[in-house]
């Protein structure tokens, strides 16, 4: 519970866009530092600017005029190292869905920031689950290569911070099989064949002629992951397609990957270690749902973590709508012997980390200033949001689905329907 | 004369298991127009493992008919619940668990899967849940197409479910029927089957009928129904035919002559007209439900439980008023519009109206983890304002399932005489935290999350990565 000398409610209704942003103090009873102040206790976080000034104990000051806010927890604002908010409104209605285009002859070229956008209603119920940041994919369907991912807040405003080209998505085993044409070696040859034609850019285009597998535009926007600029992101699940990745990515000393998926990521968890390839992953995958994930397991985190490869959770189960309940899943990763303190690192440092989004998921002097407030242990079922702030500014917590809740909070039409209650 | 039923002959049905228990007997017996063709030839051939007497003392118990007794005990004998209380004496030969800090509940029931009809893993050759050929299919029935070595049900199993509806998918308007199962390894559905479980028909509103047959196979119109206009066509259409169809057969029963020809498709239509098969409904729109609340008035029948009803909470008190469950997940919204407008407060707002609440899965991964999504749904309850006890959510989980398919005098709480059908958690269950630690099903251990040798293992896992493993 908010215990305040403004209600949260109060800090929204000040909110404007693009209005200079207050002094905060956000004071919890556990303060979740992510960096190696731990956590604190009746620990203070002082917000000045856009930016965290102070993080400390019960005796930081509070500058005079700050809003106070006082919650049960104190953490970063979490970051979904995958999802696909923000690019689908209603997934089966396809003229609200920019998540895949399989009649454009483009791939790595797409870039899915052209298809965000901030009003989508799952913008904002993501970031009533305390996640302020969240890395988007397009999802393949020309070839192995879905296109170019970015990383947003969840302001949910026009002006809002992105990082387009962040990564490059692309998918590998039973999935890139069936892109490429059929195979698993389809799916190499395309691979290999792609970032040749990358590096032949811009030369063998430029005399009219045509790339092997890349048309001019997508060659041009694989180059930065081709020389190792930009990030590779692979979706692969078996222990097999995983050591394939692994060969490639000994043989290619300079590309830089990560896995996405990974149920079987454990059985080569010290390669991936050594090799440094982090690892996101949905832990609540245990079943054989596929001939490439028959050994997952929910403690695939536990003993990836143990072995000291970076891995995000993510919910893969949907990770449009409910990308927020990345905590659930985490909450379930320690049920199943992942260290607390790695579950929340999984949903905040490392994917910072991962997208060298510098000064992101920690509380720490200079630090941005997403911050969000709990009213309980951030992974447990039962928690919800107190107070969300993205740059340093106080977020409102309303949605779509918080209206249609007070509307019919009563159902009573003695008077009126229902149309005319809005909250 | 004693008119023909289906009651009639599902009670003729068990008392033809009952007689088959003493071995292999070929039935020859000519069959009457009391009993004109045989109403269960799939019987089920479930019978309790062995279930020694077990007391499990100072748990959190919650009966799952609202009450919690703190620092209680449960005592399993035969397979039945015997006693639950402060103090129970343990008789001689049971196995007695200091079940401190842990918490007991009644088995978890989900009402909506489709383990064994849609299994890991997910291939083509093993898809047998919906038999899309046509909108009215409820010739099919969901028990032909489950594989019982479906590693799901394990999974489920460590999550405490000790029984479960798998349904049909809900492509058509008229799936087919269900069937109920006890969450136990098998060789065969039938060795799965709940006993004297009554049948259930799978029925379904909105986007996916029309969606399949009216905008399937790229051509438009595809075929009927095309729109929800041709939804509701299509099943009073169906209704029509099926009363005609029991008339003949009422006819048949009172006065005899000549049997009618029989049809599958109208026989479980007529059984839903006859009270003795229960119409399970997926549903998401409360203007839907609405109208199919006033349909089943024009064929005299009843919805039990409408299924996904993500705008229950738009409807609450007609819901009530008509008394049908609303089977619903926490959370789950968006991915397709009459999904759109679902809320996390939806189950809490249901309850607070005082209509049946459900939590189901509909997912393999879901059901692994339904006390979490009741808890999520608790917990978004108490955020909006509305306090539910645990001990009172925790119906929504086993005995408002069980009453919505017809086997709550049996299971679903722990009142003595009922099935020894307990999950012993690790903990509280409202905890994200928390795991099963013992499953029991009539009262026998059929997991245990600490011994291997009761963590069951699939046909298809074995020999496989990962065979054994802790999932």
């Amino acid at each position: 519970m908010i215990r305040k000398l403004i209600a949260s409610a109060a800090i929204a209704a000040c909110l404007t866009a693009g209005a200079l942003a207050e002094t905060y103090a956000v004071k919890g009873k556990n303060v979740w530092t992510g960096t190696s102040a731990g956590t604190l206790t009746d620990g203070v976080v002082i917000i000045r600017d856009g930016r965290i000034v102070t993080v400390g104990g019960p005796d930081t000051p509070v500058p005079e005029g700050a809003s106070v806010v006082s919650s049960e927890w104190v953490t970063p604002g979490l970051i979904s190292a995958f999802s696909r908010t923000g690019i689908i409104e209603v997934d089966a209605e396809d003229t609200t869905n920019d998540s895949s285009a399989a009649l454009s002859p483009f791939s790595v070229a797409l870039n899915a920031a052209d298809g965000f956008n901030p009003d989508d209603t799952a913008v904002h119920v993501t970031r009533l689950g305390g996640v302020t940041r969240i890395a988007v994919a397009p999802v393949p369907s020309t070839n192995l290569f879905a296109g170019q991912g970015f990383v947003a807040d969840t302001s949910g405003r026009q002006e809002g911070d992105i990082h387009e080209n962040a990564f490059v998505y692309m998918s590998m085993g039973e999935g890139g099989a069936g892109l490429a044409g059929g195979s698993r070696p389809a799916a190499w040859a395309q691979l290999r064949a792609a970032i040749d034609d990358a590096r032949a850019y811009p030369g063998r285009y430029a005399v009219g002629g045509t790339g092997d597998v890349l048309t001019r535009l997508d060659a041009k926007a694989l180059v930065p992951a081709a020389k190792g600029k930009e990030l590779i992101l692979v979706s692969a699940s078996s222990a097999t397609d995983l050591n394939a990745l692994m060969d490639f990515a000994e043989s290619e000393p300079a590309l830089k990957f990560a896995v996405v998926g990974g149920d079987e990521a454990w059985r080569v968890a010290d390669r991936l270690a050594r090799l440094k390839i982090p690892v996101i992953l949905d832990s609540f995958s245990n079943l054989p749902a596929s001939f490439e994930q028959l050994a997952a397991t929910q403690e695939n985190a536990a003993r990836l973590a143990k072995a000291g490869v970076p891995i995000a959770i993510v919910n893969l189960d949907d990770e449009t709508h409910l990308a927020r309940l990345m905590t659930q899943v985490a909450g379930n990763a320690v049920a199943n012997g992942l260290d607390w303190d790695e579950a929340m690192k999984s949903l905040t440092v490392t994917p910072a980390k991962i997208y060298g989004l510098s000064g992101y998921g920690v509380l720490a002097p200079g630090a941005h200033a997403d911050v969000v407030a709990w009213d309980g242990d951030p992974l447990e079922v039962t928690t919800n949001v107190d107070a969300v702030f993205i740059e340093g500014e106080a977020q409102p917590l309303t949605s779509r689905q918080t209206e249609l809740r007070d509307r019919y909070m009563s159902l009573d039409e003695s008077q009126r329907p229902r149309a005319y209650t809005r909250p | 004369m004693k008119p023909w039923n289906w009651a009639a002959l599902a009670a003729a049905a068990l008392l033809t298991v009952a007689s088959a228990c003493g071995g292999p007997k070929p039935d020859k017996k000519a069959f009457t127009k009391d009993e004109p063709f045989p109403a269960n030839p799939y019987p089920s051939t479930y019978v309790a493992f062995p279930n020694p007497p077990v007391l499990i003392t100072h748990a959190t118990i919650l009966d799952g008919e609202g009450a919690r007794i703190e620092d209680g005990s449960l005592l399993l004998q035969d397979g039945k619940v015997v006693a639950i209380g402060k103090d129970v004496e343990a008789p001689e030969g049971a196995t007695v668990i200091d079940a401190a800090g842990r918490w007991v509940t009644p088995g978890i029931i989900d009402n909506h899967s489709h383990l064994g009809v849609y299994p890991s893993p997910g291939v083509s050759a093993l898809q047998d849940g919906n038999e899309i050929s046509g909108p009215v299919t409820s010739e099919v029935w969901a028990e032909h197409g489950v594989w019982p070595q479906d590693p799901g049900f394990g999974r489920a199993r460590a999550g405490g479910v000790t029984s479960l509806q798998i349904l049909p998918g809900s492509a058509n308007l008229f799936g087919g029927r269900g069937v109920t199962v006890k969450n136990v390894p098998s060789r065969t559905v039938q060795g799965m089957k709940f006993p004297g479980a009554p049948y259930t028909l799978k029925m379904a509103c909105g986007e996916n009928p029309k969606r399949v047959y009216g905008y399937g196979n790229g051509a438009i119109p595809g075929g009927s129904p095309f729109s929800r206009m041709g939804n509701m066509a299509g099943y009073r259409a169906a209704w029509i035919k099926a009363a005609a169809y029991k008339k003949k057969w009422d006819k048949y029963a009172a006065e005899g002559g000549e049997a009618p020809a029989r049809d599958l498709q109208l026989d479980t239509l007529a059984g839903v007209l006859s009270g003795e098969i229960l119409v399970h409904m997926h549903c998401y729109r409360a203007d839907e439900m609405a109208q199919i609340m006033d349909m089943s008035k024009e064929f005299g029948y009843k919805v039990t439980a409408f299924h996904h009803a993500v705008e229950s909470y738009k409807i609450a008190d007609k819901l009530a008023a008509y008394g049908a469950c609303s089977s619903m997940w926490a959370d789950w919204w968006g991915f397709k519009m009459e999904a759109y407008d679902g809320i996390p407060e939806n189950i809490a707002l249901v309850q607070k109206a005082g209509a049946c609440v459900i939590v189901h899965s509909d997912s393999e991964m879901g059901i692994q983890r339904l006390n979490q999504e009741a808890a999520k749904a608790w917990a978004d309850g108490r955020k909006a304002g509305i306090d539910i006890p645990e001990e009172v959510a925790w119906e929504w989980l086993s005995l408002n399932p069980a009453k919505s398919l017809g086997i709550d005098s049996k299971t679903g709480s722990l009142r003595p005489g009922k099935m020894g059908d307990v999950v012993l958690w690790s903990g509280n269950p409202f905890s994200v935290y928390t795991k099963a630690d013992q499953v029991y099903v009539d009262g026998a251990l059929m997991y245990d999350r600490n011994d291997p040798a009761y963590r069951a293992v699939s046909d298809f896992e074995l020999g496989q990565p990962g065979e054994g493993d802790m999932k």
